[in-house]
């Protein structure tokens, strides 16, 4: 949209006939209603329009990848939930998967299933916390309410298969913590059945809404080349129209089996993240009734990777060959061989992915956790020039990013 | 082209860059000078688009080379990845050529690697520290740093005089008690207490 | 319980629409059901806290109704989420902020006590820098766990001698 600055003819003017002004510096943040946990915005506005906006991270920066140098590879299962902290699961399976490589374990089937399972009822837990978050910001907060029922229906079926609403620590390296309890699955399907209507509805507030449309049409356009170059991932990514989704394009954990569309949207504006992320929701509904219907009968863990999963308690307790199994397991961590492997999951918020260097033993040498949060965010400073600060509000939420994940 | 095509061509075009130990993704070590040629290469002919993460590893003091950069850069139209690792000519001021030139996502990107490890990178815009606040004096994520940091002053002096507290060392009551990493011998990787730091009450006994 | 702060009594009947009571009585029972919380939501513990003021745990049947982010409006500050060195000059400036009578809670572990988090860029408890009235602990705190941590620092508010603050102040 065009903003015209109606100058008033008696008002002093410059030497190019332009009415004078002078530049503010507001700082945004870091407690902020609208920046979703502690970003700094440093703005530079004239008048209503951003000139500049330099982002300052690093309020939540907690010393993740030096903890994780100090502690095994199933000590630090917990941490991971913490860093994006709306989807715990599917950073859960994205780092289990990723030491999974550097052993090159694979899983059984069941427990691919249960991983799938959970990091997509993740991804809709994420996404609507999401569309919540992106509703109070434009000034919707019936969106809110609805948004965190749903959430709240979810959080209890988290907390009868994992033991806790979120931060679940659920996974291990090579398997999940338990099998899921009799009749979690039919329970998990009666939510589906009901949250598609729901979904419907609580989309229905927003998708046509006049106000919201206006707000958030044409605002903060990312470009292709920019989106790529930037290293966007993720729903960002694909609302400007790179059909990449890492489940299609390089499946993990039993993905290929299932039949699911990858939403891409067309001009790349606030709009397009929103429908995006309307869109994979359904889609996730699709995976888990698929993923349930023809769910594996089997183990929840890799049963003959002896150095690397502890079995279960009940062996544990009256057998002598998997006490020590255990005992060393659990202080000495899970044995890696020695190398170097990266992985990336497609997590709701973008590519979550790990790099790992590994000396051998069971406590890393290095550990990076490449953020979708940290890429989606450097592009801040581009799409914020020319926006009006409302605007940047509403860029801000159709971002849809994290602090936890992006400052580790 | 393919992630070995590509890896086989660069190999080909620079005589420096070797094979590098991996056991996922095809990798090659290059020499530090020679890194924007091969990153340009890699992103222009052989179609490797997204620069997927920076990350900066430090091999301990005492090791030739400190500190390695290490880039993924990923093609979005093969969806295939390659690993480039640069190693820091000199240990004690690590620095690599820039490559936000090619790539402005890598701006953030190495600023981590400088706030982390101090690693600079000649010819980048802005680098100044990303996830610590700017008078930080120390890198964090330097093997000789430890995990419960070092007693530092904070930024804001109005709250500190408020407060009168700062920065500490984390009280760990004996240390991160963890099998040293690298051991896969039973007896050597038994867990030690790695003596980081005491409690506040009770400081080192020695001390 | 009825103590010297707390006796309140009233029976439209015998007293018609005057109340008499005590002046703590009245100025406690205002407060401790009138709490507007400043939410300083900085981590994990901020998504638990937004569950507390959604429709199944409401808080806003205890009084906390309005989630001022703004410090001028707000009685008490619910810390939840780990705080950082680099963000408490932040936390303690926007305390500093806030008017009289102010309160604060720790909710959960990172606030309290620096958490799982022991690093060199946490604050090892928030209560280095703020005066804290109640901890919560879990990681993160569940909502009941929170909504217990306000009933609680309502009892606490009951109890305090503010009367006399008042007026000597």
């Amino acid at each position: 949209m065009a903003v015209e600055h109606v100058i008033p003819d008696t008002a002093a003017k410059n030497a190019l006939g332009e009415f004078e002004t002078e530049k503010m510096s507001i700082s945004m943040g870091p407690s902020h209603p609208s920046t979703h946990g502690v970003l700094r915005l440093q703005l530079e506005l004239d008048g209503e329009v951003v000139t500049k906006a330099d982002p300052v991270i690093g309020y939540l920066h907690r010393g993740d990848e030096k903890i994780a140098e100090n502690m095994t590879y199933n000590q630090f299962v917990p941490y991971t939930d913490r860093l994006d902290y709306l989807a715990p699961l599917a950073n859960n399976m994205a780092y289990a998967i990723a030491v999974e490589r550097l052993a090159k374990l694979e899983v059984p089937p069941r427990c691919q299933a249960i991983r799938v399972i959970t990091a997509e009822m993740a991804r809709i837990s994420s996404h609507m916390m999401g569309l919540g978050a992106f509703g109070i910001d434009v000034g919707a907060w019936t969106v809110f309410l609805y948004s965190f029922t749903e959430r709240e229906k979810l959080y209890k079926l988290f907390e009868e298969l994992t033991g806790a609403r979120f931060t679940t620590s659920y996974t291990r390296i090579g398997g999940v913590a338990r099998d899921v309890p009799p009749g979690w699955t039919d329970r998990v399907l009666a939510f589906c059945d009901q949250f598609l209507p729901q979904l419907e509805e609580t989309l229905s507030l927003l998708t046509r809404n006049r106000i919201f449309t206006d707000r958030t049409s044409g605002v903060g356009v990312i470009s292709k080349e920019d989106a790529i170059a930037y290293g966007l991932t993720g729903p960002n990514l694909r609302g400007s129209g790179v059909a990449l989704d890492l489940r299609k394009d390089r499946p993990y954990s039993g993905y290929e089996q299932y039949d699911f569309d990858i939403p891409v949207g067309s001009t790349g504006d606030s709009y397009d993240r929103y429908l995006v992320r309307g869109e994979e929701m359904r889609q996730s509904v699709r995976i888990i009734r698929q993923a349930i219907a023809r769910f594996p009968e089997g183990k929840w863990y890799a049963e003959e990777a002896k150095r690397i999963i502890a079995p279960p308690k009940d062996k544990v307790l009256t057998s002598m060959e998997e006490l020590i199994q255990n005992f060393m397991i659990v202080t000495e961590g899970p044995q890696m061989p020695a190398g170097e492997v990266y992985f990336e999951a497609e997590n709701p918020k973008g590519a979550l992915g790990f790099y790992i260097v590994s000396k051998g033993g069971g406590v890393p040498w290095r550990m990076k956790i490449r953020s979708p949060s940290f890429c989606n965010l450097s592009i801040l400073p581009k799409v914020c020039v020319g926006a009006m600060v409302s605007d940047v509000v509403a860029i801000l939420g159709s971002f849809d990013f994290v602090m936890g994940e992006c400052d580790r | 082209m393919s992630a070995p095509d590509a890896i086989r061509a660069l190999k080909a075009r620079w005589s420096g860059a070797t094979d590098r130990a991996t056991l996922d993704h095809p990798a090659l070590n290059v020499p530090a000078a020679d890194l924007p040629a091969v990153l340009r290469s890699l992103k222009e002919e052989h179609g490797f688009d997204m620069l997927v993460d920076v990350s900066g590893v430090d091999w301990a003091e005492g090791a030739v080379p400190r500190f390695t950069v290490v880039y993924h850069v990923m093609s979005t139209s093969a969806h295939d990845y390659v690993r480039i690792a640069a190693d820091c000519p000199d240990a004690a001021a690590p620095e690599v050529p820039t490559v936000t030139g090619l790539w402005p996502g890598a701006d953030w990107h190495e600023r981590e690697a400088f706030d982390m490890f101090g690693i600079r990178f000649k010819g980048h815009p802005d680098l100044r520290r990303i996830l610590m606040w700017d008078g930080y004096p120390h890198f964090p994520l330097r093997k000789d740093f430890p995990l419960s940091g070092v007693p530092t002053e904070l930024p804001d002096a109005e709250v500190v005089a408020e407060t009168r507290t700062g920065a500490i060392a984390a009280p760990m009551a004996g240390g991160p008690f963890v099998a040293s990493p690298g051991e896969i011998n039973m007896t050597e990787a038994e867990p030690r207490a790695k003596d980081e730091s005491w409690t506040e009450r009770r400081p080192k006994p020695g001390a | 319980m009825v103590s010297a702060n707390t006796e309140l009594t009233y029976n439209s009947k015998i007293e018609g629409e005057v109340i008499v009571s005590r002046a703590d009585a009245v100025i406690n029972w205002i407060r401790s059901n009138s709490m507007w919380p400043m939410p300083m939501g900085l981590a994990c513990c901020a998504i638990e806290l937004m569950a507390v003021a959604a429709s199944r745990f409401d808080i806003a049947r205890f009084g906390a109704e309005v989630m001022r982010f703004s410090p001028k409006q707000s009685d008490v500050m619910i810390v939840s989420g780990t705080v950082t060195y680099k963000m408490s000059a932040a936390v303690r400036r926007i305390y500093d902020q806030m008017a009289d009578p102010k309160w604060v809670i720790a909710m959960g572990a990172c606030a309290s006590t620096g958490g799982m988090y022991r690093s060199y860029a946490v604050l090892q408890g928030v209560d280095r820098i703020l005066p804290v009235d109640v901890y919560v602990s879990g990681c993160p705190p569940r909502p009941e766990a929170l909504l217990d941590a306000l009933i609680r620092l309502q009892e606490k508010v009951k109890r305090e001698p503010s009367a006399g603050k008042l007026l000597s102040a």
